[in-house]
């Protein structure tokens, strides 16, 4: 069973729907007490980062998901991904849940259209399960307008706009991040969520 | 490096799909459901669906299209047409849509575009624009299906457009729609380079080479076709084979 951490923010439905169509038992859930049960966990978001960490602090959901993330596989998306690491500039600058060292930032593309918004093609950095057999052409699905910025050890896959943007990070264990969404990456994207299943 | 996107558009009339030459005319076909899973297979890169349903009842059945194919088509779905509030925005995004796309209401009610962008963000929000060359020499935006000329200046318009907070932008050209001889470059590149916001191209696509030429003469960043599609004179993947093979890059 994986819990989708529902805690108000961004189109959850889709990660739910693609867990569906594949088959992989899931539930979307805002109790500290059923993500404790579940076997893996899937942080989504779309949003802004203050107010995402507000709504997960509220709910008491913070130390649930940092408890996961030594114990089951843990995978955020977009927002959910920017969330993993230590601190966020997006607004005001806001404590994230410090699970992957590093910060995130406005996204540095001079002359480029801000969001990246669209199609990028993963280059591939440390080696991570969720990246296996993606095939020739790992193009993903991308909206964002603030990254990750993080050590090379933990870059699991990056893609190029204006700079080197963190695409999945990776802490060698059980936290995962994509900072594109899986689940509106077509076959490739499917690929990735059915390897995060594999982990289950 | 981005890729340029291949938009098919669905034109949807209670439920089925339809499209229609300069506006008038319209064909009827095929299940909007089935016609998306097709799309999706065939490598499209986002869906829109466009509503010309005028009816209230239509509003519910173009949702239940959103929701059903929203649960087996894993691409960012578009869907545009008798969206007028905020409301409608949030219902269209909670049916399963990534983002919606305005036209009329937009020029008649520009706050809608400021609204949906400040409340669902900028990326949510693309406008759809029809317009038409003038005997002046400039381009003016039309409402309702290309029927009412607001003498609005295209130009004006865009730069508006993009300060209320639009993510993007979705251009028609109605002298090019339907006639399949391309797309209208000049309207085209005159909005790509009066903006900084994403522009889709729409309106002529007739044969395989006119996707890259659009991506090679302007810098749009997708280029959007109905009927070329759906009739199955070109396949989604027919046009990326192109475009990869001239250099362009695609997904």
């Amino acid at each position: 069973m994986i819990g989708i951490v529902d805690y108000g923010a961004g189109n959850i439905f889709s990660v739910k729907h693609a867990l569906d169509y594949l088959g992989m038992e899931n539930m979307l859930t805002d109790d500290p007490a059923m993500l404790r049960k579940a076997d893996a966990v899937i942080l989504p978001g779309v949003g802004a980062f203050p107010a995402a960490m507000r709504m997960l602090t509220q709910k008491g959901l913070v130390s649930a998901v940092q408890e996961a993330a030594k114990q089951k596989p843990l995978l955020g998306i977009c927002l959910g991904m920017q969330m993993l690491l230590e601190k966020s500039y997006e607004f005001e600058e806001c404590a994230g849940l410090g699970l992957i060292p590093g910060t995130v930032e406005p996204l540095d593309a001079p002359g480029l259209i801000i969001p990246h918004m669209g199609w990028n093609k993963l280059e591939m950095g440390v080696d991570c399960p969720l990246l296996h057999g993606l095939g020739e052409r790992p193009y993903v699905y991308f909206v964002h307008s603030f990254a990750a910025k993080c050590a090379e050890k933990d870059l699991a896959a990056w893609v190029t706009y204006g700079s080197k943007v963190p695409a999945m990070v990776y802490n060698g264990s059980y936290v995962f991040g994509a900072q594109f969404h899986p689940e509106k990456s077509g076959e490739v994207g499917l690929q990735i969520l059915r390897n995060f299943g594999g982990l289950v | 490096m981005l890729a340029k996107r291949i938009i098919p558009c669905l034109d949807v009339r209670d439920g089925k799909v339809v499209k229609g030459v300069n506006f008038e005319g319209i064909r009827e076909v095929g299940d909007p459901v089935a016609c998306a899973a097709e799309y999706n297979r065939q490598g499209a890169d986002e869906i829109v669906f466009y509503d010309i349903t005028a009816s209230h009842e239509g509003r519910g059945v173009i949702l239940d299209v959103v929701r059903e194919t929203a649960k087996q088509v894993f691409v960012p779905l578009t869907v545009g047409g008798g969206i007028k509030t905020v409301d409608d925005i949030r219902e269209t995004l909670r049916a399963g849509a990534d983002k919606v796309s305005v036209n009329s209401q937009a020029v008649q009610n520009p706050q809608l575009i400021r609204d949906g962008a400040d409340i669902f963000g900028s990326q949510c929000i693309c406008v759809g624009i029809d317009a038409k060359k003038t005997k002046a020499g400039n381009w003016t935006v039309f409402i309702n299906g290309g029927r009412i000329d607001m003498e609005l200046d295209l130009l004006d318009w865009v730069k508006q457009i993009e300060q209320l907070g639009a993510g993007e932008i979705c251009l028609n050209s109605i002298d090019t729609d339907g006639v399949k001889g391309g797309f209208d470059l000049p309207m085209l590149k005159a909005v790509v380079d009066a903006v900084r916001i994403p522009v889709i191209a729409s309106g002529g696509a007739g044969k395989l080479g006119d996707f890259a030429e659009a991506f090679e003469k302007t810098d749009c960043s997708a280029a959007l076709a109905a009927s070329l599609f759906h009739f199955h004179e070109l396949t989604v993947d027919e046009v990326k084979a192109d475009c990869r093979s001239k250099g362009i890059i695609v997904r």
